[in-house]
Formats: structure tokens, C-alpha cells, sequence
């Protein structure tokens, strides 16, 4: 019997294996690991969303340049829908039974039990006639949404536009986007996205399993409301801006103002340009193709990504550093027969101007007078080789912002061209001196700048030796905070004294009998300026005026590129007149408003380029390569049609 | 000696075993008052809901299990037959007028109540066992001894498992253990085991893989023992066997089982997944116990066991809400509980002089562990869903009150153990 009884063990000990076991896999399940935990939470809790308005943006004089308007999302939770007069919702809504049945399924798919969007962006007319049915679309409802509008529908560039986010933006945001959610993809929607987006609002509410709503989790503990975006205040005036697209209508070019004091910008036009409107809303794919297939581009951004020569609106920049290297005085004298001869290569004048000095040679925009003046800087005994003064001359034309980022507060803004000494070794092998790059005298060859960066050397010459980062929004929020970096003085390194000599002969430009701008002078004000006509290896050249106003405590740098407009002084300094005379004074005078609605009727498109055909080495081109003139950041767009023929938007909403 | 004064026999009641008992009744009733708990409706004591009435069970119950204390102790082994009998014959009788509970034959309607003849049979053949086995002390060592127990465990089994109730069937497999107990060999244990892990390895491997390991690993066994003409012989029958077994498992498997007993298997050896479908409830299961975490969330707290996420949670899946509310900690004490309960009883059986009482013991240890393990796997997914309740705990008079009649029976012989039957 003693045998059996030790059975008892056994069976005892069977039963406390078993109980090991089970205890075994409790622990497992409810304490190693949190999965069932997460399980249950998304079991009963569903998080409904508030999404919230984003910011305003304001223009410098406190006028709204965006707005949010209303849109209602139609929403659907498939398990709650009950047969319904499906033909109706369709009516209502504008779409077809197939269009329902794609949308329908498509929510199924993504869960039963959650809504989900079943069609988005609806406007406030469609709403009200839906809400008044809604009752008898039962599992339909819908949610309160905010879209962009841009009440004066002028500068597309500068405010981007806002779209849904991407997998990829999801993906990138660590969890922060959902399906659904807004982000702005260019322009300051993009660039100041998270001070515009504001703070999601949720609502936790717990479901029971027949997908019954059971009240608010945990009393709302973890509930928020939605935080509308921070207000922008820009420093855009829109009544510029407009002016200025107007101007450039039926033109491609930019314009780009600078109040020289704070480095605000004033105008960003780029042309073509488009209605921002036209990217918000249900069209908004639709648009964007057509605009996206349009010639010349619309999308470019070109005031900070257009690549120009700056031509001779480089000479000021030229003859301030031979002033402040001690090279030339105001006075120094130099012949211009015509022609500067580089060793073998002549770099022709416009005029035969003879003896001639600072102040006529930048007035006149000689380039022989240019050419010396670059001669003697490259020769100063002071250096040791031509390497080391090349490198050092290029590095004092660093400092005005040219071949660098000026980092404007936009998004993609491109550095521009300049090259180092290793650049042109590489290119030239070791021997080359200053007659190899005497284009770079006047504003030509390996030298590139944006329209931004032209703008910003007048703002530094305005100023007499220093630039603030130029930007585009001025102050952020409720409180108005400026970021400290707009608040620092970037100088230059050219003293003082250096300025007026040179300032002189851009007032002559303007405003003497024999200045190259002369048309242009505004009447009781004194614009100093500087016309450049830059050669385009792709067709016409380019007109470029750039100048500030008045001489005295100046207001307003600005720089105007037209494309293929020929002379600074046919497009671009007139239009550059035209917007200063406007901010100073308010209007334009005299005969100067019917020049302006003239210029805003002039239609200069490039003509259809001729893609195969090889430009021959130009006579100012240091490289023997055709790719010293201005270049755009895109080749212009094949196309059928001449661009003159088409009008710049033919979109309709 | 047969008659006793009231207050001696008290005396000899053992309090611990019925103090665990009334613990994991109260224990069943905070649980099910919670699963059933809605916030706008419950008062404590409203005797419409579930968990009033489980309330009147238990008191029930309880005067059941005490009216049990006050019978002679002789009735039990002499009626043993006759409840038995009683228990066959309901048997056949719900394969009649039953009623069908989901696709389940298992109930006779007796005015609002429902009698539940499985339930009664494990008691029924519980006793008749122990008598067979008081009366004749066979040590099971030859066939014919098995071949009466066999009989007597198989008639009932069998007309359950055409009611068909796959789960309370299973129970029986528990008279294993006291037979064992008496001399039946641990071989058949083994063999039972044995039995199980082909039944599982049937599934997950494929069987042109399985039946070559059977073969090597018989014939290895075989070629050891080939002096021992007997055992060489014996390993070879096995091998052979077991191959068998393989086919009769996988031919049972596609032509017996219904489909949704198929799917169950299938989930559970994860071959399957399937969250919305049969699957569904040990998921919530398992997830509304998963998220108890360590301490639970508190009583009326757990959200799945509030928002309704887990079905049948008062009947067979009331561990759940045991696990979400009271967490690990609350699980380890309920689980203890148990086993401090089987551990009591079969320490007392073995302190029985009647063969008679020790063997009953064992049967009430063995029918209450297979329950518990049964119920507290299938909650926690490591046994198919098989709905059967837990002891004490799982809603439902039927279940309480045998439960309770199972082990008072076995306290009332307890308590008599000095005396003969
Ligand atoms: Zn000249």
C-alpha cells in the first residue's frame, strides 16, 4: 500500500506543474508584456479629433492676407450606416454611384468601427443642404475644417500653399501627423509651418463593444482642445506686391523691395505668377498640373532662385572695394576709347566716354572705367601671387552677400555663384591672372546672383556698409516677437566715407542728363541706381535695374529683373521707378500713371527656345562656354504655342 | 457509532476546506457583479440581475451543501448505483426533450430553472467509482478491473459527448487520476500524454515528417531492448500504435468535428488567425487579462469587462474579469486558492480509513482541477475553447450547486471518517 500512497505526490505535485504553468503564462501576458494593455485602450477608446484654424498672416500695415475659411469634411463610420437614399447623399454631394461605391469601400477598408473622411472640403453651400438631411443619413456626419483663402490672390510664391500630408511626411513626423492632417509644402506655409499649424484638439471618448459611445475617458483627463496657429506679421505691403505683379504681368522677371533699416522685404514678385486660391480646395491636384504645365514656370520662385548675371549693377560693389583698398580715389582717371583690352580680348564700351572718373564712370556705366578698376586690384604689389588676390578680393565680395545664402526665411532659396581661386584652376589650369576673368569687372562670366542678393547690395550701399538679413515675416504671434537674428548688422567691411563718391555716380544714373536711367527719375526724389543689361545666352538679354530711394535716409532698395527685355533702362528701371515713387509717396505723378498702366500692358515673353542650337563664346565670356548669362534654376518648358499667345493663367476655379 | 450528535459532527466538518470554498464563492460573486456592472442600473441587491440571483444560488447552495452534512454518511455509497442510474437515464432524456444551448443538447427545462444532467453525472459516476472500487479494491494490475472502470467513467461520457458536449466529456478523462491513485499503472498516464503530444504534433507537422521520427524513434527503442524479447516486442506494438493513432486523429479530425471545433483547434495552435471569428473571444480574453498588468485596475474598473468587449464573461469566461480588475496579483491569489483546495482534499482523502471516501476524495480533487485548468487555459489561450465552467466561481446554479453537492459529499464522508460504511 506504502507504493501507491507516494502516488499521492505525484498527483499533487502534477496539480502545482499545472497551476506553475498557468501562473507562467499570466505573467507573461499580464506583466512582461504591455501589448494587451495598448490592446484594450484601442479596444474601447476612439480619439475624435478638432483640428484647428491655422494662423493669420498679416502685411506690414496689419491688413489680412490670409484667411481661413469654413469647409465641412463628410464623414462615415461604416458599422453605423443603415440603408439610405444613397441617390440622394450623391446628388447633394456631386459625385456618381460609382464615386459612392469607391469612397464607401475605400472607408470600410480602412476600419468598420472608426470614421473616416468619405469626402472632403465640402463648401458651406453644400453643407447647409446636407445638414438639412443629414438626420436620414444614418453613420454619416461631418467635421469642421479650415481652409486657406487669399483675399487679394496676389503672391503665390511668397505664401506656398498648404495640402494634405504625405505617407512620407507621417512617416518623417514621428507620429505627430495623422492621415488627414494639414501641412504647408511651400512658400512661409511651409517655412513657418509650425508656428501656422497650431495644436491638434482631441477627444477621447470610450466605445462600448457594440460601438455605443459610453461617455469621456477618464473624466477627459486626457482631452485637449484645439490651439489655433500663431498670427504672421509680414513685412509684404500688398499694395506694392500687387503693383508690382501687375507690372511684371505678361513679363518674366522679378521685383524684390528692401526697407534698407530692417531688412524687411517690401515686394517679392516673381512672374508668371498664379492665384494662391487656386491651390486650396477640392481642385487644388487639378490646378496644380495646369499651372504646373505652364510655360515659364509659375512655381519658380525667382527672386531667391533665379540665377542672373548681375551685369553692371555689380560695378558699385567693384569700386567700393578698390576705394576702401586705396586703389583709386574719387578723382583717378581712366581713358575709355570704346574698347578695354584684356591682352587679346577687347570688353567693348557702350561709349567712347575719353577720361573719365568714378562718378561719370558709374553713371555712364562705363566699362572700361570698370575694367581698370579691376585691374588695379587684382595687381596690388601687396600680394604674392594673382591666387592670393583674387581670394582676397573675392572674399570682401563675399561679404555683400553674393555666392552665399542670405538664408531668407523661405523655403529652397539658392546661393548664387561665385567661384574661388580652385575653381578657376580647375577650370583654366594654372595660368590664369585677371585678364582670364576680366568679365567679372562687369558683373559677367563666373558670377551669379539672385534677384534677392542684388536687391540686398543695394540695401548694404543704402545703408552705407551694412545689411540685416533680409526676411519676409517681421514679427510672430499675439506678442509680436521678432527673431533676434533681423535685429544684427552684417557689415560689410567698406568704411563710411567710401560711400557717398560711389552713391554720387548711382544719383547721376537716375537722375543726371547722361545717366543710363534718366527716364526713370522721380520727380522730388532723389533714386540712386544702377541699369545693367546682362547678356542671355538663350535669347534677348536681360533688363536689370537695381537702386534705392531717397539718397538720404533711404526707405527702399530694390532690384527688377525682366527677362529678355532688353537695356536696364527700357523695363526694369522704369518699374523700379513706379513701385519706389509708390511707396514714398503713395501714388504715382503726373504723366507717370499712365507710363505705369502702359508698362502693365506690355507683353515680353522669351521666344520659343531653340534648345539645339549652340551659342558661340560671347566676347565678355571669360570661359569660352556659353553659360555665363543668366541662367533660371529650370530650362524653360517646351512648348507648342508661342508663350505670347497664351495668357499667363487660364485657370478657372 | 452511525448516528452522531449535531454538534460532534461540526466539529469534525473540516472549516478550512469550507472556508475556501465560501472565499471563492464571494470571490465569483464580486466578479460576476462587476462583469455585469452598468452604472446607471446596479444597485447591489437586485435579484433580476445575474448576480442576484447568482446570490440566491450561493445561498442556496449552501443550504444544500449543509442539508448534505445532515444525511448519513451509509447513503451515499449505498445509493451510488441508484444515482447513477438516475444520471444515465436524465442523460438519455436531454438527448429527447433537451433544449439546445448554443448547438449544445445539455438541458432539461424544470420551470424557470434548467437541470443540467452532465453535471449530475460527475457526481453520479464519482460515486459509483468509489464504491466499485471500496467494494472490490481492485488494484487495476488486470483487464478486467479496467475494463469496470472503463465502463463505468465510458456510459456516460459517451451519451454526453452525442448531446454533443465535447467540453463537459473531457472531465471524465479526471477519473484517471484516482484510478492511478488505486494501482492502475502510470503507463497509462504516459500513454495518455503520449496521446496529447501526437494529438498537437498531428497538427503542426506535416505527417510524411511525423511518421519516420515515430519510426525511428521506435525502432531505436526496439533495437535497445532486443534482449528483452518482451519490451522489443511491446515497443514495436507502440510504434505501430501510435502510427495508427496518427490517421484515426487526422480521419476524426476532417469527418467528425464539427467545423467550428476544427477552427477552435486551429486557432490555438496558431495555425490560424482569426480576430473577428472564433477566435474572438479568447482574443478579448486574453487582452482584457493582459491588461489587468500587475495589480489590475480595480474593481468595477477594467474597461473591457465594463464595455461588454468580452462574451460570456459571467459563465466561462469570468476568470477575464478577474485578471482585468485585479491583475496578476489578484490571478496568483485565485489560482492558489485552488490549489490550496485540491492539495486540502486530497490530503484528507488520504486520511480516510473507507476506500470508499478516499477514492471519492480523489475523484472531487481530479474533476475540480480538470475544471479549473480547463477554464483559466482557455482564457489565457493555452487551451482550445472548451466552455466549461469554473468551479465556485463561473455564474450559474446548475454548475454551482453540483460543484457544491460534489464537494459537501466529500466533507459529509469526511467528517464521518472514523466510521465505517
Ligand atoms: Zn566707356
Amino acid at each position: 500500500m506504502d507504493n501507491l500512497f507516494n502516488r499521492k505526490y505525484i498527483i499533487q505535485g502534477l496539480f502545482i506543474v499545472v497551476a506553475l504553468i498557468l501562473l507562467g503564462q499570466l505573467f507573461y501576458i499580464q506583466v512582461a508584456s504591455d501589448r494587451y494593455f495598448l490592446s484594450a485602450n484601442s479596444n474601447v477608446l476612439r480619439k475624435k479629433y478638432t483640428f484647428p484654424a491655422r494662423g493669420i498672416i498679416m502685411d506690414r500695415n496689419n491688413k489680412v492676407l490670409v484667411q481661413n475659411e469654413p469647409v465641412y469634411d463628410l464623414m462615415v463610420t461604416p458599422s453605423l450606416v443603415k440603408p439610405f437614399d444613397t441617390a440622394a447623399l450623391c446628388r447633394i454631394i456631386g459625385i456618381d454611384m460609382k464615386g459612392f461605391h469607391k469612397r464607401f469601400n475605400k472607408a470600410k477598408n480602412q476600419s468598420r468601427y472608426q470614421r473616416s473622411v468619405f469626402e472632403k472640403q465640402l463648401s458651406v453651400q453644400t453643407y447647409a443642404a446636407l445638414q438639412e438631411r443629414l438626420s436620414r443619413f444614418v453613420g454619416f456626419e461631418t467635421q469642421n475644417r479650415t481652409v486657406r483663402h487669399y483675399p487679394d490672390s496676389v503672391a503665390g510664391q511668397f505664401f506656398g500653399y498648404v495640402k494634405e500630408v504625405s505617407e512620407k511626411d507621417i512617416d518623417e513626423s514621428n507620429g505627430y501627423y495623422r492621415p488627414g492632417d494639414y501641412i504647408g509644402k511651400a512658400g512661409v506655409e511651409r517655412q513657418y509651418n509650425d508656428v501656422l499649424q497650431g495644436e491638434r484638439g482631441v477627444e477621447n471618448t470610450i466605445y462600448n463593444a457594440r460601438n455605443v459611445p459610453q461617455g469621456s475617458y477618464l473624466n477627459g483627463k486626457f482631452d485637449t482642445l484645439a490651439i489655433s496657429g500663431e498670427t504672421l506679421v509680414s513685412s509684404l505691403d500688398i499694395r506694392l506686391q500687387k503693383l508690382g505683379e501687375q507690372l511684371l504681368k505678361n513679363k518674366v522677371g522679378s521685383i524684390v523691395a528692401i526697407e534698407p533699416a530692417t531688412g524687411e522685404v517690401l515686394a517679392f514678385v516673381s512672374s508668371p505668377t498664379y492665384d494662391p486660391n487656386l491651390m486650396v480646395g477640392r481642385q487644388q491636384g487639378n490646378n496644380y498640373m495646369d499651372i504646373f504645365r505652364l510655360p515659364n514656370r509659375p512655381f519658380t520662385v525667382r527672386p531667391l532662385s533665379g540665377y542672373y548675371s548681375p551685369g553692371s549693377s555689380f560695378k558699385p560693389v567693384d569700386d567700393l572695394i578698390a576705394l576702401q583698398e586705396g586703389v583709386i580715389d574719387p578723382n583717378t582717371t581712366f581713358n575709355c576709347p570704346g574698347v578695354y583690352w584684356a591682352g587679346n580680348h577687347p570688353v567693348k564700351c557702350e561709349h567712347v566716354d575719353g577720361n573719365i572718373s568714378l562718378r561719370r564712370g558709374l553713371a555712364r556705366s562705363c566699362n572700361t572705367y570698370a575694367c581698370h578698376v579691376f585691374q588695379k586690384l587684382m595687381t596690388q604689389p601687396k600680394y604674392k601671387s594673382k591666387i592670393a588676390a583674387y581670394d582676397d578680393w573675392q572674399a570682401k565680395v563675399r561679404k555683400f552677400g553674393l555666392g552665399s545664402k542670405l538664408d531668407l526665411d523661405m523655403p529652397f532659396e539658392r546661393k548664387g555663384r561665385l567661384f574661388t581661386s580652385e575653381e578657376y584652376t580647375k577650370r583654366f589650369g594654372k595660368y590664369w591672372g585677371y585678364t582670364t576673368i576680366i568679365s567679372l569687372a562687369i558683373g559677367q562670366g563666373e558670377m551669379s546672383a539672385t534677384p534677392l542678393q542684388m536687391a540686398n547690395i543695394m540695401s548694404i550701399i543704402a545703408n552705407r556698409g551694412y545689411y540685416i538679413k533680409p526676411h519676409l515675416i517681421k514679427a510672430i504671434g499675439e506678442k509680436r516677437d521678432v527673431k533676434k537674428e533681423y535685429l544684427v548688422k552684417n557689415s560689410v567691411g567698406i568704411d563710411l566715407s567710401h560711400f557717398e563718391p560711389v552713391i554720387d555716380g548711382m544719383q547721376d544714373a537716375v537722375n543726371a542728363p547722361y545717366g543710363t536711367a534718366r527716364d526713370s527719375a522721380i520727380p522730388d526724389i532723389l533714386m540712386c541706381g544702377k541699369t545693367g543689361t546682362v547678356q542671355n545666352p538663350h535669347g534677348k538679354n536681360h533688363s536689370v535695374f537695381i537702386g534705392f530711394a531717397p539718397r538720404d535716409n533711404p526707405k527702399i532698395a530694390i532690384a527688377v529683373i525682366v527677362e529678355n527685355a532688353g537695356f536696364g533702362s527700357a523695363y526694369a528701371a522704369p518699374i523700379a521707378s513706379y513701385i519706389t515713387e509708390t511707396y514714398l509717396k503713395g501714388k504715382l505723378s503726373g504723366n507717370r500713371v499712365d507710363r505705369a498702366e502702359w508698362m502693365k500692358k506690355q507683353v515680353v515673353l522669351p521666344e520659343i527656345p531653340k534648345p539645339k542650337i549652340y551659342w558661340g563664346p560671347k566676347v565678355a565670356d571669360s570661359t569660352r562656354k556659353a553659360d555665363s548669362a543668366a541662367r533660371i534654376t529650370v530650362p524653360p518648358a517646351p512648348q507648342k504655342k508661342p508663350a505670347a499667345n497664351k495668357k499667363q493663367l487660364q485657370l478657372t476655379k | 457509532m452511525s448516528t452522531q450528535q449535531g454538534g460532534r459532527f461540526f466539529f469534525n466538518v473540516d472549516w478550512i476546506t469550507i472556508l475556501i470554498y465560501v472565499a471563492l464563492c464571494t470571490i465569483g460573486f464580486v466578479n460576476i457583479y462587476a462583469s455585469i456592472y452598468n452604472p446607471d442600473t446596479s444597485t447591489l441587491f437586485n435579484f433580476g440581475s445575474n448576480y442576484g440571483k447568482q446570490l440566491i444560488f450561493i445561498i442556496t447552495a449552501l443550504v444544500l451543501g449543509f442539508s448534505i452534512l445532515l444525511l448519513d454518511a451509509k447513503f451515499f455509497s449505498v445509493f451510488a448505483p441508484i444515482v447513477y442510474g438516475v444520471t444515465l437515464l436524465l442523460l438519455m432524456v436531454v438527448l429527447v426533450v433537451g433544449r439546445k444551448v448554443a448547438g449544445n443538447q445539455a438541458w432539461i427545462p424544470l420551470g424557470s430553472f434548467r437541470l443540467q444532467p452532465s453535471e449530475l453525472a460527475k457526481f453520479g459516476t464519482a460515486l459509483l467509482i468509489a464504491r466499485y472500487v471500496g467494494n472490490f479494491n481492485p488494484k487495476f494490475r488486470d483487464i478486467k478491473s479496467i475494463f469496470f472502470a472503463g465502463l463505468i467513467i465510458c456510459f456516460p461520457l459517451l451519451l454526453i459527448m452525442l448531446q454533443p458536449d465535447t467540453g463537459s466529456a473531457l472531465v471524465f478523462l479526471a477519473f484517471m487520476f484516482p484510478l492511478y491513485r488505486e494501482g492502475l499503472s502510470g503507463y497509462f498516464l504516459l500513454i495518455f500524454l503520449g496521446m496529447i503530444v501526437l494529438f498537437i504534433a498531428d497538427f503542426l507537422v506535416p505527417i510524411s515528417v511525423l511518421i519516420p521520427i515515430i519510426l525511428l524513434v521506435g525502432g531505436f527503442f526496439a533495437y535497445q531492448n532486443k534482449r528483452k524479447q518482451q519490451m522489443m516486442f511491446s515497443m514495436i506494438i507502440a510504434t505501430i500504435v501510435a502510427v495508427a493513432y496518427l490517421f484515426l486523429v487526422k480521419f476524426a479530425y476532417e469527418k467528425v468535428l464539427e467545423p467550428h471545433q476544427r477552427t477552435r483547434i486551429e486557432i490555438i495552435l496558431g495555425l490560424k488567425t482569426d480576430p473577428k471569428g472564433a477566435g474572438y473571444n479568447v482574443i478579448q480574453s486574453k487582452i482584457a487579462i493582459g491588461s489587468g498588468q500587475l495589480t489590475g485596475r480595480g474593481f468595477l474598473e477594467g474597461t473591457q469587462t465594463k464595455y461588454g468587449y468580452v462574451p460570456e464573461q459571467s459563465t466561462d469566461f469570468i476568470f477575464s474579469t478577474i485578471g482585468e480588475e485585479w491583475g496578476f496579483v489578484g490571478c496568483s491569489v485565485v489560482i492558489a486558492l485552488y490549489i490550496f483546495l485540491l492539495l486540502r482534499v486530497i490530503n484528507l482523502a488520504e486520511r480516510q480509513r473507507s476506500t470508499f471516501s478516499r477514492v471519492y476524495g480523489y475523484c472531487v480533487a481530479s474533476i475540480i482541477f480538470f475544471h479549473v485548468f480547463i477554464n483559466i487555459g482557455m482564457t489565457i489561450g493555452i487551451i482550445p475553447v472548451i466552455g466549461i465552467p469554473l468551479p465556485f466561481i463561473s455564474y450559474g446554479g446548475s454548475s454551482l450547486w453540483s460543484f457544491t453537492v460534489l464537494l459537501f459529499i466529500f466533507l459529509k464522508l469526511d467528517s464521518n471518517r472514523m466510521g465505517f460504511i
